[in-house]
């Protein structure tokens, strides 16, 4: 019998495979459908910092529009007795998914400034969720920013939420760090349960017709699980927090090569969104089909084997890689040419 | 006080709705001004499931309209509820037949009925009593109030009295006076209430009830032999009724403290001279007897609480023995009765007191009456005094009139302004604001923080402008430790407040000021620079008054704060920093709990910023030391330009400057007409930023035109030589429609009359290639343009309008040359109604006649001093009236049937006259088919020609003929109102129109709210959006009209949305006139009430339409009469679900914050009836397109 379980900050899980934050969580229903195509834990939709901020400011503004202005219509809404401006609404979710499956609830928290962090996170612990992770979305965009204030606001955010909170705190982070794994290894000594790699780099396009800057989220690709392979890779055995494989884990394979290189779970979305929940199971067989056919035992055996600390050629996480990958793409150019 | 009780400041309206709710099962409600907050509370109180005292939650039901509200309630009464309602003016002479039903059968009930004016000359919203005067005959007990606190006791008076005498009981009070006024009172508790209402009653009134379980018959029909001595037979009720009134008022006075009687007599035991008075001028004249008695006069005045039934001798024996001169005083004008009612009735209970001996006096005193106060017009101690004095004078005026100067009938009695009573130990502050700052809402604050904290009495009246946009607010406040009787505006405050500096450039706000007194003002220049840019009639009253004078730029700590433009905390911390009303350590404690208490539901972030504000405040407040001397050259300007017409100078310009008080009765008309095309007067300069028009990037569309609601952005197309002496900044560039090749084009706009919405930018298409975040059209600051572009607009005006005969209707982007006639309205920034009706007076302007039904429409397009209705240069323009709110379907139909009966007549007189006029004229005048600008201009010419011909005859016929002569142009009929009267309360009337086959066309601006009146639900709200008297979400969806108009086969329907196709609106107002039958188009109309960014309202009307939420289509009769299908659904298949219209908007969102699960219920909804109805066209626009091919 194939041992599938691993170990997520501290969690024990049924197998490797989660589900990350995704639309998939927006209902309870759906949360059930990711627990009976085999999810080991779920990760819930976003909370969003701001935008809690942004609709208190707006209800606010919008509300008061055009009030006292005229003697018939001093107002325009009856007021609310009662609005549900903060996380309410999320911190019923999770309490309504703790009661519908038996698999551990992880909350995601998305925002990019200490803001109103710690108060959420605590609310969100009281709420029963398993695990809190905390997705800072932060891009640097004003030059005036220096590397070192951009990481400080990453260990203030963790630092305020570690405090503030006893369940286990996983931090999603981007891979755009001088040094990402001098970062890793901040956060970790800051007391981060877990580095989730990585959040998406969600960049914009061109309407042409129009001349406007659009949103465009695009779905990942296998080929985008090569990031965090690398420093899940390089990162694992290093750290005493857990390390999770997210963006680009499609198939079994990939998450075979995501735990040889380190990681404790993959998460999946992109792909379940693309196939469908059921896709869970099959990724599942297809895990066990190969640990079968590889003489597998468990997935403990797999996991960091193929990490820098234990294959078979370290300098293929480094320079030295990068080099022999240069040369290898000109040999296929001018072969190709010459062909 | 009796310290069990609670402690609150409230106004009128929410005191007697708080005592209505609590003693009643069902409660009927309607909108309508100033009563619709009575209604909006029950709603709201019922949604959180607020229990009445005998702990279950009543029954609020909104109605179609007040007459529907009656009857509800009437069928309640019967089937053995206790029912009420809340109304005002023209609603409730919609109550009036029930009334009569409901005392006849002696049905216990109590109506409130917040006073208000009745609709004569002019509608009005303000406070008098000629609405309740009206139900004298109604067989209702009549029982006034007159203040906030007697609101809150008279309406469980009026609940308790009725159960016990069976008659049912017409509570009022003054409209806006004390509806609207926030004062201290001591709140009623359930027990009190519980004291009071008869349980023995109650149960007799349920015995009575209709139940097939002891059937009755009730509501006969009787004839003459009955009928009369029937009508008797209810007498002994009336006769027992003030007794039984007199028995609960002792009662109440027994349980609470406060004393009322059926009479109540204030003043001298051995007075000479008393007043006869009700509602909440009797406070003022309470505060003047006292005042006048304490410096040794002899004076009295009798409240009247009990008017009907009248009770002859309670009366007479409120009247001390001395009195030898009585004044009544009526609000309300009786013209051509004897005197007005009060009067009257004092009259005759006087004659039958001393004829049966009642009361002590002997002999029979002078009593003369008068009138005040009609339409809330101010009523002050000064008034009062002079009343008295009237009284002294031999022979006293008769049927007088105060607070007005009548230079035509000469009944106004004089005053002197400056006689004030006015305690010593009192704060009276005034305060200036914008509609939104914050001001009113930091002022109720105030009051609350002092009435409920502190032993001192507050009280609070607001004075809100007539326009929706840009509107200045004064706040009127007092405070101080005895009760505060003074129910009208402050007039000497040791405190004024300007919160906005444009003001200061417009109204003298210091002449209120007192010696000494302290002026706040919100300035953009510190401390060292303000004085000098001072406006010198400001800094003469600064020197001369001796003031203190304190500085705050508000604007930017709202900025710094993340306040926006609101000030509210910002200048209540400086009210309280500098008046020190309150010690200001204890008072800042005081806001800053407040903070929390009011924003703590609204969340965190909005709590901090406005802690912060408070500390912001306090660091940005500074004393300027007056200086001795005038430095100012900045000179009020004139509140209309010099060149206006005298009339608009010295009359509507006058009011503008807020001084109509002060025009005497011969500057006005005699019956309400006034001349239109006079909002251009007005230069209201509220944007702080206008579009300014690149004509390089410009593709000339006309859309930022056609959407702007004020009409500030103009299109002219013109031959170049009208560029001569054009001034410096005048932009223009070739046009580029074909057919206009060789002339020039500008696109300006009108820089102090825009109020910087933006709409127009969100819809230009044409961006700069190089920096795509400018378009042919954007914001920029408008105080650098106002002078040169005031110099531009008035060079562009004098630009000629092309000729409308060469302008092709059906292309935007030539039609929107076609001048405005309506223009410059008060409406709200960005509104979405005021586009429609701006294009329909391009298309057919100049030969519109307008019935215009009560409601924002009415509001921006009749509330004086200006109208936006305007006139071409021939002196051509729409005319407008408004008749009333349930009736102005029927209103503009008999505007077609007069039209077209003087039509037929006069052509019948062309066909009579023919040998005179000539045959070929004849001829032509009458076979004209009018069916284009080209035709209208040579019928025009052909009239003008008649005219000339018929000026010369003098024959009946030929004069009756230069008569109607103008008939035989083309009348264009316009019905205009918003969704509250056609879908509701004008249906009735709507379809009948409609069905009548008749040529009107009837255009209904559908905001799905009475926006007018604050937004409270109609039928046409839809499913899920949030609206007053839909507190939880609309259940119901939303009522079809458009279909049901399509049922008769006979009527143009169009539903339109400019936002989302403007081509298409364009269209279906062409097709709509052209149809020689009823035509009705429904026009989406975003509006404030939704809850949107009111720039990007035309987006969030494209993805109505995107969504399905909004159908855009065409029924045109015409297509049916050619065998074709005439329903042309012109929207294309949803491409975006309805979530995505309904999360753009706070009347749905708010949902989600409030009750989530029940938002995720109707948002399902919603989508399933967007997808049923878009299904149920689609099939109509189809199947019956197969048939015809069939």
């Amino acid at each position: 019998m194939i041992d599938l379980s691993t170990k997520y900050v501290g969690l024990r899980l049924r197998t490797p495979l989660v589900a990350s934050a995704s639309p998939l969580s927006h209902e309870i229903d759906g949360i059930r459908r990711l627990e009976d195509a085999g999810a080991s834990a779920i990760v819930l939709y976003s909370l969003f910092e701001e935008q809690l901020r942004l609709e208190q400011m707006e209800l606010d503004d919008r509300l008061a529009a055009g009030t006292d202005s005229f003697a018939e219509a001093v107002s325009f809404f009856p007021q609310a007795n009662e609005f549900q401006l903060g996380p309410e609404g999320y911190l019923d979710h999770i309490r309504r998914a703790k009661r519908a499956v038996s698999i551990p609830i992880i909350a995601s928290l998305n925002g990019a400034t200490v803001g109103g962090w710690t108060e959420y996170a605590r609310q969100i612990e009281q709420a029963g969720a398993d695990a809190l992770e905390c997705n800072i979305y932060f891009l640097a965009t004003d030059p005036d920013d220096s590397s070192n204030e951009v990481e400080q606001r990453y260990l203030d955010i963790v630092l305020a939420v570690k405090s503030a909170v006893t369940i286990p705190v996983a931090v999603k982070i981007s891979p755009f760090f001088s040094n990402m794994a001098n970062m890793a290894k901040r956060l970790d000594a800051l007391g981060a349960d877990a580095l989730v790699l990585f959040n998406r780099f969600y960049q914009p396009d061109i309407n042409l017709e129009e001349l406007e800057i659009v949103p465009n989220v695009l779905l990942s690709t296998p080929q985008d699980l090569r990031l965090p392979l690398t420093w899940i890779g390089v990162l694992y055995g290093r750290l005493r927090a857990s390390l999770a494989a997210t963006s680009g884990v499609h198939g079994a394979e990939d998450v075979i090569k995501l735990l040889m290189a380190g990681a404790d779970i993959t998460m999946l979305c992109s792909a379940l969104l693309r196939n469908g929940v059921g896709h869970l199971r099959s990724v599942e067989n297809g895990v066990i089909k190969w640990m079968e056919e590889h003489e597998y035992e468990s997935v403990r055996q797999m996991q960091g084997s193929m990490s820098q600390l234990h294959c078979p050629d370290p300098s293929a996480f480094e320079r030295a890689q990068y080099m022999r990958a240069v040369k290898g793409a000109q040999h296929v150019v001018f072969s190709g040419r010459e062909a | 006080m009796s310290a069990k009780r609670k402690i609150k400041t409230m106004d009128g309206n929410e005191a007697v709705a708080y005592v209505a709710y609590r003693v009643n099962e069902v409660i009927a409600i309607y909108p309508i001004t100033p009563s619709s907050n009575m209604g909006e509370w029950a709603d709201e109180w019922a949604a959180q499931g607020v229990p009445n005292i005998w702990g279950t939650v009543p029954q609020v039901m909104e109605m179609q309209s007040e007459g529907g509200a009656a009857g509800a309630v009437h069928g309640a009464l019967q089937t053995g509820s206790l029912s009420t309602t809340f109304t005002a003016s023209q609603g409730l002479l919609l109550m009036i037949p029930n009334m009569n039903k409901i005392a006849g059968e002696l049905t216990p009930a109590a109506f409130h009925v917040s006073a208000r004016t009745l609709a004569t000359h002019a509608l009005s919203i303000f406070g008098d009593h000629s609405d309740v005067m009206s139900c004298r005959t109604t067989g209702w007990a009549m029982l006034s109030s007159n203040s906030v606190q007697e609101a809150m006791d008279m309406a469980l008076i009026a609940h308790a009295s009725t159960l016990e005498s069976r008659i049912p009981f017409l509570h009022f009070f003054d409209g806006f006076r004390t509806s609207h006024e926030v004062n201290k009172i001591e709140m009623l508790s359930e027990d009190d209430m519980r004291a009071l209402i008869n349980m023995d009653r109650v149960f007799e009134h349920r015995q009575r009830a209709l139940s097939p379980d002891h059937p009755v018959l009730r509501g006969t029909a009787q004839n003459p032999d009955v009928f009369f001595q029937m009508r008797e037979r209810a007498n002994p009720y009336y006769d027992e009724c003030p007794a039984k009134v007199r028995t609960i008022m002792e009662k109440f006075g027994a349980l609470v403290g406060r004393s009322y009687h059926l009479f109540d007599y204030v003043g001298a035991p051995d007075a000479d001279r008393v007043i006869v008075v009700m509602g909440s001028g009797a406070e003022v004249a309470h505060e003047t007897v006292e005042h006048l008695n304490a410096r040794g006069e002899k004076v009295g005045l009798v409240k009247i609480r009990l008017y009907r039934p009248f009770a002859v001798k309670d009366f007479a024996e409120a009247i001390p023995a001395t009195v030898r001169k009585i004044s009544v005083l009526d609000r309300t004008k009786e013209a051509g009765a004897v005197g007005e009612p009060l009067y009257v009735d004092v009259v005759n209970a006087l004659h039958e007191a001393l004829n049966h001996g009642y009361g002590k006096l002997r002999t029979l005193p002078v009593v003369v009456g008068g009138r005040y106060g009609l339409s809330s017009k101010e009523f002050t101690p000064a008034m009062v005094k002079a009343v008295y004095d009237n009284l002294e004078a031999a022979p006293p005026k008769e049927h007088f009139t105060v607070g007005i100067q009548d230079d035509v009938g000469h009944t106004s009695l004089s005053y002197s302004p400056e006689f004030s009573t006015e305690p010593e130990n009192a704060v009276r502050a005034m305060f200036y604001g914008l509609g939104a700052d914050g001001t009113v809402g930091a002022n109720k604050n105030s009051i609350k923080i002092i009435g409920e904290n502190t032993d001192n009495y507050a009280q609070g009246y607001f004075l809100y402008d007539s326009k929706k946009s840009g509107a200045m607010t004064v706040s009127h406040l007092r405070f101080g430790p005895q009760p505060i009787r003074s129910s009208y505006l402050v007039s000497k405050a040791n405190f004024v407040a300007c919160h906005q500096w444009i003001f200061l450039e417009r109204y003298d706000m210091l002449s209120a000021l007192v010696e000494g007194g302290t002026f706040l003002l919100n300035s953009p220049f510190g401390p060292n620079e303000v004085w000098d840019h001072l406006p010198r009639i400001v800094q003469e009253q600064l020197i001369a008054k001796n003031a203190k004078f304190y500085v705050i730029d508000a604007y930017e700590v709202a900025r710094n704060t993340g306040m926006g433009s609101r000030m509210n905390t910002i200048l209540q911390v400086c009210f309280f920093a500098i008046s020190k009303v309150l010690p200001k350590e204890q008072a800042i404690e005081s806001i800053r709990k407040s903070i929390r208490d009011t924003y703590g539901r609204k969340g965190e972030d909005i709590v901090q910023k406005n802690l912060k504000a408070v500390d912001e405040t306090l660091a940005h407040l500074f004393e300027v030391k007056v200086p001795e001397k005038l430095t100012s050259t900045v000179e009020m300007p004139p509140p209309f330009s010099p060149s206006a017409p005298d009339f608009e100078k010295n009359v509507l310009g006058v009011m503008y400057a807020g001084c109509g008080d002060q025009l005497p009765v011969s500057a006005f008309p005699a019956d309400g007409t006034f001349p239109t095309g006079t909002a251009k007067w007005e230069k209201r300069n509220l944007a702080l930023e206008i579009p300014a028009w690149d004509e390089k990037i410009c593709i000339q569309c006309g859309k930022c035109a056609m959407v702007c609601p004020h009409a500030v952005i103009r299109l002219k197309v013109y031959d170049s030589k009208q560029l001569a002496n054009r001034p410096a900044t005048f932009k223009s560039t070739d046009a580029r429609d074909k057919e206009w090749q060789g002339l020039k084009y500008t696109i300006q706009v009108a820089p102090e009359d825009c109020t910087g919405c933006g709409i127009c930018v969100e819809v230009c298409p044409a961006k700069n290639k190089t920096e795509p975040r400018l378009k042919a059209i954007n914001m920029v600051p408008q105080p650098p343009l106002r002078v040169p572009e005031r110099e531009n607009w008035e060079f562009f005006l004098k630009i000629p309008e092309l000729d409308r005969r060469d302008i092709k209707l059906t292309n935007i982007r030539q039609q929107q040359i076609e001048q405005p006639l309506f223009e410059f309205s008060g409406a709200c920034a960005g509104c979405g109604e005021t586009p429609y009706l701006k294009l329909m007076s391009q298309l057919f302007g100049d030969r519109a006649v307008i019935a215009n039904a009560t409601g924002c429409s009415s509001i921006y397009g009749g509330n004086l001093p200006t109208t936006p209705w305007a006139k071409n240069a021939e002196g051509r323009g729409p005319a407008w009236s408004n008749s009333l709110f349930e009736d102005n379907a029927e209103f503009g139909l008999g505007f077609r049937l007069s039209i077209d009966k003087q039509t037929e007549f006069a052509r019948e007189l062309v066909k009579r006259l023919a040998a005179t006029i000539g045959e070929a004229l004849a001829i032509a005048l009458i076979t004209s088919p009018q069916k284009d600008e080209a035709d209208i201009y040579e019928q025009r010419q052909r009239v003008d020609l008649l005219k000339e011909k018929l000026k010369n005859l003098n024959s009946l016929d030929a004069r009756q003929l230069l008569a109607v002569a103008d008939l035989l142009v083309k009348k264009s009929v316009w019905i205009v109102g918003g969704d509250g009267w056609a879908y509701d309360i004008g249906y009735g009337g709507l379809d009948h129109v409609l069905a009548s086959g008749r040529n009107v066309n009837v255009l209904v601006l559908d905001t799905e709210v009475y926006s007018n009146t604050g937004g409270q639900a109609s039928k046409s709200t839809p499913r899920a959006a949030v609206a007053k008297f839909a507190a939880g979400g609309k259940p119901a969806p939303k009522k079809d009209l458009g279909l049901m108009a399509m049922t008769y086969g006979n009527i143009y329907v169009a539903s339109v949305a400019m936002g989302a196709k403007d081509e298409h609106t364009l269209k279906a107002f062409l097709e709509a006139e052209a149809y020689d039958g009823p035509s009705l188009i429904i026009a989406y109309s975003h509006c404030i009430a939704h809850g949107i960014n009111m720039t990007t309202g035309m987006s969030d009307q494209k993805t109505a339409v995107e969504s399905g939420k909004w159908l855009l289509y065409r029924y045109n009769p015409e297509r049916a009469a050619m065998g074709e299908n005439p329903l042309i659904l012109d929207s294309r298949a949803p491409t975006r679900k309805v979530k995505d219209f309904l999360n753009m908007e706070t009347r749905f969102k708010m949902l989600l914050k409030s009750k989530p699960e029940d938002a995720k219920r109707l948002w399902e909804q919603a989508q399933q009836d967007a997808d049923a109805r878009y299904r149920l066209y689609e099939f109509l626009a189809q199947c019956k397109s197969k048939a015809a091919k069939a």
